[in-house]
C-alpha cells in the first residue's frame, strides 16, 4: 500500500541518503534504524509530504502521494518529534483540539478514556505546563488510542517514556497492525510488537 | 471546512485569553506611542487635531506588528503547525482562522480603545466615530497581510525586525485610506470612497493572503 | 511543442546555463556601452536646452530610464519567481536573486537623480511627490527582498521565500501606486510632474530611449555575471564546477 522508490534527501549541501526504497502492506510495520543524523526524521517528513524528495517517488495505494494531497493526508496520522501540545491548555483540551484539527472529532468520553489509557487519569484538567516531559509525551500519544486512520508515522514514539508506557504504546501499535493498519516508526529501542510483521530499514550504512 | 475554521479560531482565542498579558501590552504600546507625539510636537490643539488620524493609524500599524511574530512561532516550535499542514483540509483554511483570531485579539481591542485616544487629541465626535469605523474595516487587512510576513520570517534570526521591513511597505495603502477617511470627515467631507476602498483591501487581503501565507508556511516547514 | 519545452529546460539547468551566460555577457556589455554613449551624446550635446528649466533638466536622461528600469526589473524578478515556483527550476530563483541588487541600485539612482533634479526645480531635495514616494516604497520592497534572502541560510528556502515575497510585492505595487497617487492629489495643490515636461522634443525622447536600452543591456550583463557567481557558489561541490575551476586555473 505504501511504496517508496529511489528516494534521495539533500539537506543544505549534504546528501543524507539516496536510493532508499521500500514497500509496506497492510498490517506491516517499518522500523527505521540509523545513527543520529542519518536522516530518519527527514525520511519520515518526506513520507508525510512535508518535505519534497530531491529524487524518487512515494506512492500510496498505487498513486503518487504528491498528487493525492488531501486524500492521502486524510489517511495519515503523524506524530513528530515535537508533541504538538499547548502548554496553556489541559491534556483534555489538547487532545480534543488536536483531534478536531485533524478532522476527526473525538467525543469527550472517548478522550477521557484515552487519557486514562495512557496513564493520565486525574490530570485531565491540569495545564500541560505542569506536566513532566514523559507525561507531555503521553498526552501526544493519547491521540493514538482512538486513531483509526490507516497509516501511522511516528517519530521516536518511545522517547521520554518509562518502561510501562513503552509497553502500552507498543500495545497500541500492535492493535493498529492487527486492524490492518500500517506504521512507520523510528526508535533506538527494540520494538516489541505482538502482532503484524516487522520490516527493518537501515539508513546511512 | 467550517468546522476546522471554528476550531482554529476557538483554540487561538482560548490561548490568547490565557495569555492576556500579551494583548494588554500591545494596547499599552499603542497608547504610549500615541502619547509620545504631543510630547514631541507640542500641545497645540489645532496641530494635534490635524495630526491625530495619521498618528493613530501609524500607532495601530506598529501595535499590530508587535503581535505578529508570535502568530505562527509558537505553533511552529511545538509542532502544531506540522499537524495543521498535514490535515486533510487546505492549510490556507487554518491560516484564515488564525488570521481572524489574530484580528479579534489585536485589531478589535485597538479599535475599541481608539475613541479614548481620539478624545485625547480633541477630535470632533463625528471624526471619532469615523476613526472607529475605519479601524474596524481596515485592521483585518493588517492581520491578513501581516500573516504573510510572519510566515516568511518564521524561525529566522532577527525575524521581528525583518518582519517589519517586509510588511510595513505593504501596509501603506491601508494607512493612506484609513487616515484619509478620518481626515475627510474632520474636514467636513464624505468618507464613503475611503471606506469602500478600505473594505475592498480587507476583503481582498482576507481572501488572497492566506494562500500566500500557507505557501510560505510550507516553505518554512520543509 | 514538447520538443521546444525540452530545449528550454535544458538551459534551465545551471550546468548548461553557466557557459552560455559566459558567452552572452560580452555582447550585452558591448550593447550597453554603444547605447549608453549614443544616448548620453544625444542627451547632453544634441538635445536643445529647455526653455523653462535650462540645462539642469538633462539629468532626466538618467533619471527617467533609471525609474523605468527599477519597475521593469521588479516585474522580471516576479516573472522568474513565478516560473521557479511553478516549474521548480533552480535557475529561476537564482535569476531573481541576481536581479534584485541591480533593481535596488536603479531605484536608488532614480531617487538620487530625482533629488538632484528637484533641488533647482522645486527648491528642495525631496518633495512628497506621488512618483518619488512610490519609487521610495519600491526601494523598500527591494530591500525587503534582499534582506529576506540574506536571512535564510538554506538557498532553496531562500529562493522560494523570496519568490513568494516578490509575487506578493508585484500584486501590491499597483495598489500602492494608486493609493499614493490618490493621497498626493488630496494633500497637494500644484505639483510639477516629471512627464509633463511641455512638448518633449523628438531628440529628447530618443536620447531617453537609448539610455533606457543601455541600462537594460547593462542589467542583463550584470545579472548574468551575478548568476554565474551564484551558480558557482551553490554547486561548488559538484564535479563540473571543480572541472571548470581547474580548467580556468590551467588557462591562467
Amino acid at each position: 500500500m505504501l511504496e517508496a522508490s529511489n528516494l534521495e534527501c539533500v539537506r543544505g549541501e549534504r546528501r543524507l541518503f539516496a536510493g532508499v526504497g521500500f514497500r509496506l502492506d497492510a498490517g506491516e510495520l517499518l522500523s527505521l534504524q540509523g545513527a543520529n543524523g542519518s536522516g530518519k526524521t527527514s525520511l519520515l517528513r518526506m513520507l508525510c509530504g512535508l518535505t519534497a524528495p530531491a529524487a524518487g517517488e512515494i506512492r500510496w495505494r498505487g498513486q503518487a502521494t504528491a498528487k493525492l494531497g488531501g486524500e492521502f493526508r486524510a489517511e495519515l496520522c503523524y506524530l513528530g518529534h515535537h508533541n504538538a501540545i499547548k502548554e496553556e491548555l489541559t491534556p483534555l483540551e489538547n487532545l480534543l483540539t488536536s483531534a478536531r484539527l485533524a478532522g476527526e472529532p473525538l467525543a469527550e468520553d472517548n478522550a477521557l478514556d484515552a487519557l486514562e489509557t495512557v496513564g493520565l487519569a486525574g490530570r485531565e484538567d491540569l495545564a500541560c505546563r505542569y506536566l513532566s516531559q514523559g507525561q507531555k509525551r503521553r498526552v501526544a500519544l493519547a491521540r493514538l488510542v482512538h486513531e483509526r486512520r490507516a497509516l501511522w508515522i511516528l517519530d521516536e514514539p518511545y522517547v521520554a517514556l518509562d518502561v510501562a508506557a513503552v509497553d502500552m504504546v507498543a500495545g497500541l501499535i500492535g492493535a493498529h497492525l492487527q486492524r490492518g493498519g500500517l506504521a512507520v516508526l523510528t526508535t533506538h529501542q527494540p520494538v516489541a510488537v505482538a502482532a503484524g510483521s516487522i520490516r527493518e530499514l537501515r539508513l546511512g550504512s | 471546512m467550517l468546522a476546522l475554521l471554528k476550531t482554529v479560531v476557538a483554540r487561538d482565542l482560548r490561548l490568547a485569553m490565557r495569555r492576556q498579558a500579551d494583548i494588554v501590552s500591545a494596547l499599552f504600546f499603542f497608547i504610549i506611542v500615541v502619547s509620545l507625539f504631543p510630547l514631541g510636537v507640542g500641545p497645540e490643539a489645532d496641530l494635534l487635531r490635524r495630526l491625530a488620524p495619521g498618528v493613530l493609524w501609524v500607532a495601530a500599524l506598529l501595535a499590530t506588528m508587535l503581535s505578529l511574530p508570535r502568530l505562527f512561532a509558537d505553533d511552529f516550535r511545538d509542532g502544531t503547525l506540522e499537524q495543521l499542514a498535514l490535515g486533510p483540509q487546505p492549510l490556507a483554511v487554518a491560516v484564515f482562522g488564525k488570521t481572524l483570531a489574530h484580528w479579534l485579539s489585536s485589531g478589535l481591542p485597538l479599535t475599541l480603545l481608539s475613541p479614548l485616544i481620539g478624545a485625547q487629541f480633541d477630535l470632533p465626535a463625528d471624526a471619532v466615530w469615523m476613526l472607529v469605523l475605519a479601524l474596524l474595516i481596515g485592521t483585518p487587512a493588517l492581520s491578513a497581510i501581516g500573516a504573510i510576513g510572519a510566515a516568511l520570517t518564521l524561525g529566522l534570526r532577527g525575524g521581528g525586525v525583518l518582519l517589519s521591513l517586509l510588511v510595513l511597505p505593504l501596509y501603506i495603502p491601508v494607512l493612506i485610506f484609513g487616515a484619509g477617511a478620518v481626515d475627510a470627515t474632520a474636514g467636513g467631507l464624505g468618507a464613503q470612497a475611503h471606506l469602500s476602498v478600505l473594505g475592498a483591501l480587507s476583503l481582498a487581503g482576507l481572501f488572497f493572503a492566506p494562500w500566500a501565507t500557507a505557501a510560505a508556511l510550507r516553505v518554512a516547514l520543509e | 511543442m514538447n520538443n521546444r519545452l525540452l530545449n528550454w529546460f535544458k538551459f534551465a539547468s545551471p550546468q548548461s546555463f553557466f557557459p552560455l551566460a559566459g558567452k552572452m555577457i560580452p555582447g550585452f556589455w558591448a550593447l550597453a556601452v554603444i547605447f549608453g554613449v549614443a544616448g548620453l551624446y544625444l542627451g547632453f550635446f544634441v538635445a536643445p536646452t529647455d526653455a523653462q528649466q535650462g540645462e539642469g533638466y538633462r539629468i532626466i536622461f538618467l533619471h527617467v530610464p533609471a525609474a523605468w528600469m527599477s519597475m521593469f526589473i521588479y516585474l522580471v524578478m516576479a516573472f522568474w519567481a513565478a516560473i521557479g515556483l511553478i516549474y521548480k527550476t533552480r535557475l529561476s530563483g537564482m535569476m531573481a536573486s541576481a536581479l534584485a541588487p541591480t533593481g535596488a541600485m536603479f531605484t536608488f539612482l532614480a531617487l538620487w537623480t530625482g533629488a538632484f533634479w528637484g533641488k533647482p526645480m522645486w527648491g528642495a531635495w525631496w518633495v512628497w511627490d506621488a512618483r518619488l514616494t512610490s519609487e521610495l516604497i519600491l526601494f523598500f520592497l527591494y530591500i525587503g527582498f534582499i534582506a529576506l534572502q540574506a536571512a535564510i541560510d538554506d538557498p532553496r528556502r531562500a529562493d522560494k521565500a523570496g519568490a513568494i515575497l516578490a509575487l506578493v510585492g508585484v500584486v501590491n505595487i499597483p495598489i500602492i501606486y494608486f493609493s499614493v497617487k490618490w493621497w498626493n492629489t488630496l494633500h497637494q495643490g500644484a505639483s510639477v510632474s516629471l512627464t509633463k515636461a511641455p512638448s518633449m522634443a523628438q531628440t529628447m525622447l530618443l536620447a531617453m530611449l537609448l539610455c533606457a536600452l543601455a541600462f537594460w543591456m547593462y542589467s542583463v550583463a550584470v545579472a548574468l555575471m551575478r548568476v554565474r557567481g551564484i551558480i558557482l557558489e551553490r554547486e561548488r561541490n559538484s564535479e563540473w564546477v571543480k572541472q571548470q575551476v581547474t580548467m580556468a586555473a590551467a588557462g591562467r
